[in-house]
């Protein structure tokens, strides 16, 4: 188990280095001197090369990335053009809500998706079948913003029974764990448990359809085995894969949650990164991005050492 | 590319349909799957109301009147309700899928261009080249797709092209990916073994032998993305990334409609249900598709 570790480790880790380079270059991708967006419009030839030296932009690329994954590897990600808070501290504060309402929101799509999926896996080919994979497709279609808009519609403007945006009733503040703060859960949360109920329902329903036509499901039930112990089987082999799936889904939530956010208003990770783009706030735009990038990254990691940890029919190494 | 198999091509196959040829044999399957069919006129119907939209739409989609704001679905003039500028909804949805398919197909189309060329060359090289193109793409995985599109996207800065081409390196790895996974596995047939030691170059032996076999699954995987690609180009103007106002198109139009869902919740909600419609119509004739060319997921 540690050398499978160390091997994945040392796999992970020139991609980790790939995506800051993909992360600095982004910054270089735009259009125009990044200083601009800091510099007075009447700055002289003189204060713009003084700048210019400041931040460093005078030295060559290659260079450039290394003082700053230097820094980077020192948790200075740099300082709001916007704020003049460091990054960092913005970006976590971020995080942890955008993490909470990801979290939720994949609980729901799991459970969710699961049934559909074993429901269509069990009964291939019924009405029930089809219905549930009719579900899992409108759920891998729909637009989620818009399904958001629509959630809004329905139970904030005509029914009035949710607020409409925002994660408290103390306007743009964090969410807190309490019975005030969980009303503005649901709506932003429902909308996102969308995506991976759709997905998850498609993979155990796949899952389940498999195992059944196996052989060692036909001795089962061969010998003598109640319908129970069968399906306790199925459970038991299509479960390693389900939960991979499930925890690859939560780290595409927390990185796809800007449109969700933004249609919310909730002070999370996606929000963040809808202001850094609009203002030009590039320190906090590579920042938000390289955080988020690196939590998937490592997310990614996690589970798949806990798949083989938990599957005994994947060879380690 | 007549009677060449895919690479699930171990099932076995009935006379029929090799004396029919596979095309047909598809064209046939197809034709028996209600579903797909229905999709595929969807499809057809939202494509050619956007070409004819000048001959099909019953107003000027940029003709503004404001005392004419905000009209209810149903209206005797406006029959699917007037937007926050009083402009007709029914033209502008008819309007809007010229840019929103633009912007949704195209970036697919160019990312199976380019990321089968890469897939295909890093898969039957192998090698240092299949190391380099395959470890590039392992970093872009390293980033969920819509962080990516959003994030290239708000570095270029808005626009329709930069969108595009933003959402075209997004979907660039994934189609790499999936060529190189068949290719791998063709190369290591028999026959490309055989065609390999009685002397035949690289360029025929892909031209001749790898190319039949890959491109239909790499197709198929592609068309599963066009619905996605929708979604986030879409998505990309809703956060007013993408196209600009005046122009139609869906995702500006539902961002725009946002402060009229108060007032007139259907006209507001109506752009995301042609998003909506599209994209899953895209999904089931995708997967009708894969079924009926007999690609294994």
């Amino acid at each position: 188990m540690l050398a499978f570790l160390l091997h994945r480790l040392l796999y992970v880790t020139p991609v980790a280095i790939g995506v800051t380079v993909v992360c600095f270059l982004l910054v270089h991708l735009t259009p125009g001197d990044p200083l601009t967006a800091i510099l007075p419009a009447d700055a002289t030839l003189e204060l713009q090369e003084q700048m210019k030296a400041a931040y460093g932009f005078d030295k060559p690329l290659p260079v450039q990335y290394a003082l700053w994954f230097w820094k980077v590897l020192h948790g200075d990600l740099g300082h709001s053009i916007a704020t003049g808070r460091p990054v960092l501290t913005e970006v976590m504060r971020a995080v942890k809500n955008t993490l909470i309402l990801a979290t939720v929101a994949t609980a729901i799509g799991f459970t969710f998706g699961t049934l559909f999926g074993f429901v269509a896996g069990y009964f291939r080919d019924s009405w029930l079948d089809k219905l549930a994979s009719f579900v899992s497709v409108l759920g891998v279609s729909v637009p989620h913003y818009w399904l958001g808009m629509v959630l809004v519609i329905i139970f904030s403007a005509q029914l009035g029974w949710l607020p409409p945006t925002g994660a408290g009733p103390d306007g743009s503040g964090d969410w807190r764990p309490d019975a005030a703060h969980l009303r503005y859960l649901i709506l932003p949360a429902i909308t996102m448990s969308v995506i991976p109920m759709g997905v998850i329902a498609r993979t155990v329903r796949a899952l389940v359809g498999d195992i059944l036509s196996q052989d060692f499901v036909e001795a089962l039930r061969a010998k003598g085995m109640s319908e129970f112990g069968v399906f306790r089987h199925v459970v038991t082999n299509a479960a390693p894969t389900a939960l991979a799936v499930m925890g690859l889904q939560l780290g595409y939530l927390l990185g796809g949650s800007i449109l969700i956010e933004t249609v919310f208003s909730w002070p999370g990770s996606g929000f963040l990164l809808n202001a850094a783009i609009f203002q030009r706030d590039l320190p906090l735009l590579q920042g938000t991005i390289l955080v988020l990038a690196m939590f998937f990254v490592a997310l990614n990691l996690a589970v798949d050492v806990l798949q083989t940890a938990l599957d005994p029919r994947i060879k380690r190494g | 590319m007549t009677v060449l198999a895919e690479p699930a091509a171990e099932t076995v196959r009935t006379a029929s349909r090799l004396g029919r040829g596979y095309w047909a044999g598809v064209v046939r399957r197809l034709a028996r799957d209600p579903v797909a069919l229905v999709a595929a006129a969807i499809i057809l119907t939202i494509v050619l109301a956007a070409i004819f939209a000048p001959w099909v739409a019953p107003a000027d989609p940029y003709k503004s009147s404001m005392i004419r704001r905000l009209k209810p679905v149903g209206d005797a003039v406006y029959l699917l309700g007037s937007d926050e500028l009083g402009r007709d909804m029914l033209s502008r949805l008819i309007y809007g899928g010229r840019l929103s398919l633009v912007m949704g197909v195209l970036p697919v189309f160019f990312a199976f261009v380019v990321g089968s060329m890469l897939g295909i060359m890093a898969g039957y090289a192998g090698g240092w080249l299949n190391t380099l193109v395959m470890r590039t793409v392992d970093v872009f995985y390293a980033f969920p797709s819509v962080l990516l599109a959003i994030a290239l996207s708000g570095t270029l800065g808005a626009g329709i092209l930069n969108a595009i081409v933003a959402l075209t390196i997004v979907f660039v790895p994934q189609v790499t990916r999936v060529a190189e996974s068949v290719t791998t596995q063709i190369r290591n047939r028999d026959y490309v073994e055989a065609a390999r030691v009685s002397g035949a170059r690289a360029p025929t032996i892909v031209r001749v032998h790898v190319l039949g076999n890959v491109l239909g699954p790499i197709f198929v995987y592609s068309t599963s993305l066009i619905s996605v690609s929708m979604i986030l180009a879409s998505g990309l103007s809703f956060l007013g990334l993408g196209s600009k106002p005046p122009e139609p198109e869906w995702g500006l139009m539902l961002n725009t409609l946002r402060t009229a869902i108060y007032t007139q919740p259907m006209v507001a909600a109506l752009p995301g249900v042609m998003i909506f419609i599209t994209s899953i119509s895209f999904n089931l004739l995708s997967d009708g598709l894969r079924s009926a060319m007999e690609v294994k997921a």
